[in-house]
């Protein structure tokens, strides 16, 4: 057996510091080289296939922004009238906007017919390929160009889609949060994912130094005190159940908002803050976060 | 084996006899039937494939799309609002050579809606890269899906084609057709060979992005194979031929024009009430016929104007409008006849649209108004008293 197959090439055309350039690597990494890649349109689709370079080494399309669910759906059927299911996996790829806005039928379509598919969501919070509009992943109050900071705003107006529970909701096998800065776990999830037949949804955040202006090297620091403040949740559900969380020593929201332009603006704005904060301490709640000493 | 039978069955059968693999659609009037006879095949076990029951059209032809990425024969159907919202992955399709077979139950588009024939839906997808046939008869419905997969996915080719049939007229019509054996289309359709596929045994890349140094020469390329395919399609029929015994197929059909005065030219059902309002006005001693188009796309330029050099009157009608301008059929027609040394009089109709009838009376409106003033955009069998009420201006 040939030792390590190039899977994802160095030399795309990705920022620096893009949490979604690596995470992609991870996530092909740990499904190995016997996958069938669908991507939506996006950036990780432009940077990583502009003709006549590809920086895949497993087989992968791109067909429209919407229809990587769709798209799959006839891949996986394609390979199972073929015989060639078992020992193949399909990953449906997509941003956060190909996945939670205009994406979303097609993946519910494919959820519920119960394909054995696994949709990852690259979550950057916004449409970054178009210049960093929000979508439905767009975290509170974050400045984005149409949900601009202004005398009677302070960014978006809408909290983050549920768009794991919205998976849940189908009765699928598998659902999970991911981050960027915990490689492990992300590929565990990816690697446990592909291992349980059905539908799969992973959301992983991958930070934006161009739309969350960031340094690029701070990509990794960005992603984990999102996790340390209980803004991004990492859990896990198997068969329905709750059946991991990241527990964390919850830092304050601010740790997390400052070391971010698109936050900027809330730093002069404690009301803001502390809505922020509510959102955190819910999610901790919520999932059971907190670390007990 | 002749039979009595539905149009969309028709297809349905037809379609089992190509053998795909994946079969996915979304139900939409009058299309149902074609994708229920085929899902009632596979529940039979009659059809070895896969039926991926989808939650829009616009799923359905992304669907069959990743099929044929992953080299299985693939087959799809829909109508009006349905087509329209498959437009975005229509052009994709074609963009990404992928072949494929999808049966357009033509009809109205909205609003107002409207669930009978006209052929406006084909219309918007025109420019789109597909190879675009149109029937008749039951009987070509039947050949013209077989022969079309013989064309999409051959090497030469690779582009998906649309058989066109209108909505009612044939899919819920009945009529005594010749349904091929199993055998004779095997003999006729060898199994796909895809050029590229998705195989993790040779990764590719399909769906690449293509800067302005590339983009250009991709649509060329479209274009150039639609031109070889004015050559290939009748090769295609004529290899039909020797399997099944019968003309079928092509891209056009002269019915009683070699010394005709007047033709009209038309695509799918109404040429056969041209046809009898022909035979009509010929027993009445009046040099009358009929140009059919089957293929619309790509455009038989030379085959149309090899038929009519010597017709000095053409009337073009259309089941569609390009609203603002002219009839669709009509502005290619008109486009194909510039640049000649002798420029037949030609008009322009527009008749049926939303299932209006269309009689022989209506034909002979056609005929009748062609030795008149030439006219661009003729609507024939339109109530006046309806247009003055729908106005509120006048
Ligand atoms: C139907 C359609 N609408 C809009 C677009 C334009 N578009 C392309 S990518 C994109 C944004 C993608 O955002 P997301 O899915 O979050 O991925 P990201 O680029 O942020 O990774 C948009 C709006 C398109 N290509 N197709
Ligand atoms: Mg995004």
């Amino acid at each position: 057996m040939p030792e390590t197959k190039i899977l994802y090439n160095p030399g795309h055309t990705a920022c620096g510091g893009c949490g979604q350039a690596i995470a992609a690597r991870l996530v092909i990494e740990a499904a190995g080289e016997n996958t069938i890649i669908v991507n939506n349109t996006g950036c990780l689709e432009v940077f990583t296939t502009k003709y006549p370079e590809s920086a895949w080494g497993v087989p992968f399309i791109h067909s429209l922004f919407e229809n990587a669910g769709a798209v799959a759906s006839g891949v996986e059927s394609a390979l199972k009238f073929l015989g060639k299911k078992e020992g193949t996996n399909v990953i449906a790829q997509a941003g956060d906007g190909g996945t939670a806005d205009i994406g979303l039928q097609a993946l519910s379509g494919m959820w519920e017919r119960g394909h054995d598919i696994l949709s990852v969501c690259y979550d950057n919070e916004a449409y970054m390929n178009t210049g960093i509009q929000r979508s439905g992943l767009t975290p509170f109050d974050s400045n984005t160009t149409t949900s601009p900071t202004g005398k009677e705003s302070f960014g978006n107006p809408k909290m983050k889609k549920p768009v794991p529970e919205i998976a849940r909701a189908h009765g699928i096998p598998y659902v999970a949060t991911a981050s960027v800065a915990f490689v492990r776990d992300l590929q565990n999830k990816v690697k446990k994912a592909i291992s349980i037949k059905g539908p799969k949804y992973i959301q992983i955040h991958v930070p934006c130094p161009l739309g969350w202006r960031h340094e690029g090297a701070q990509t990794v620091t960005v992603a984990r005190a999102a996790i340390e403040t209980g803004l991004y949740p990492i859990f896990e559900y198997v068969n329905g159940e709750l059946a991991g969380v990241q527990k964390i020593k919850p830092k304050p929201v601010e740790e997390y908002l400052k070391l971010q332009g698109r936050f900027k603006h809330l730093l002069k704005a404690p009301e803001q803050i502390k809505k922020i904060q509510e959102i955190a301490d819910n999610n901790i709640k919520k999932y059971g976060l907190k670390l007990e000493a | 084996m002749k039979k009595f039978i539905e149009g969309s069955y028709a297809v349905a059968e037809a379609v089992k006899l190509c053998r795909p693999g994946v079969v996915s659609a979304y139900p939409i009037t009058p299309q149902t039937h074609i994708v229920e006879g085929l899902a009632q095949f596979v529940a039979d076990g009659e059809l070895k494939a896969e039926f991926v029951n989808v939650e829009s059209e616009h799923s359905a032809a992304s669907a069959v799309l990743g099929a044929v990425a992953t080299g299985v024969r693939a087959f799809t159907s829909s109508s009006s609002q349905g087509l329209l919202l498959m437009t975005e992955v229509i052009f994709n399709i074609a963009g990404m050579r992928l072949p494929l077979v999808l049966a357009c139950a033509n009809r109205a588009v909205s609003a107002p809606i409207n669930i009978w024939n006209d052929q406006q839906d084909v219309m918007t997808i025109r420019d789109s890269g597909w190879i675009l046939l149109f029937a008749e008869n039951i009987q070509e419905v039947i050949d013209l899906h077989i022969q079309a997969y013989r064309i999409s996915e051959d090497h030469s080719i690779m582009l998906p084609v649309m058989v066109n049939l209108d909505g009612y007229i044939l899919t819920h019509g009945l009529e005594v057709a010749d349904m091929p054996s199993q055998e004779q289309v095997d003999k006729f359709l060898p199994p796909y060979k895809p050029l590229y596929k998705l195989d993790t045994s040779d990764p590719m890349t399909l769906g690449c992005l293509a800067m302005p140094e590339h983009y250009m020469e991709a649509r060329v390329a479209i274009q150039k194979t639609q031109e070889a395919a004015l050559d290939f399609i009748p090769k295609v029929a004529g290899e039909f031929k020797k399997v099944f015994g019968r003309e079928s197929g092509g891209l056009v059909e002269a019915y009683k024009i070699e010394d005709a005065k007047q033709v009209i030219v038309a695509m799918g059902s109404i040429v056969g009430t041209i046809k009898e309002t022909v035979d009509e006005l010929r027993a009445q001693g009046k040099k009358v016929g009929v140009l059919k188009l089957i293929t619309y796309r790509p455009f038989p330029k030379q085959a149309i104007l090899n038929a009519l050099k010597n017709v000095p009157e053409i009337a073009v009608v259309d089941k569609s409008i390009s609203l603002g301008s002219n009839s669709p059929l009509y502005t290619d027609l008109t486009s194909a006849f510039i640049g000649q040394d002798k420029v037949s009089k030609i008009s322009g109709f527009v008749l049926g649209l939303g299932g209006r009838d269309i009689t022989k009376d209506s034909i002979k409106q056609v005929f009748d108004k062609l030795s008149g003033k030439q006219v661009d955009c003729e609507f024939i069998d339109v109530k006046k008293e309806l247009l003055e009420e729908e106005y509120a201006g006048n």
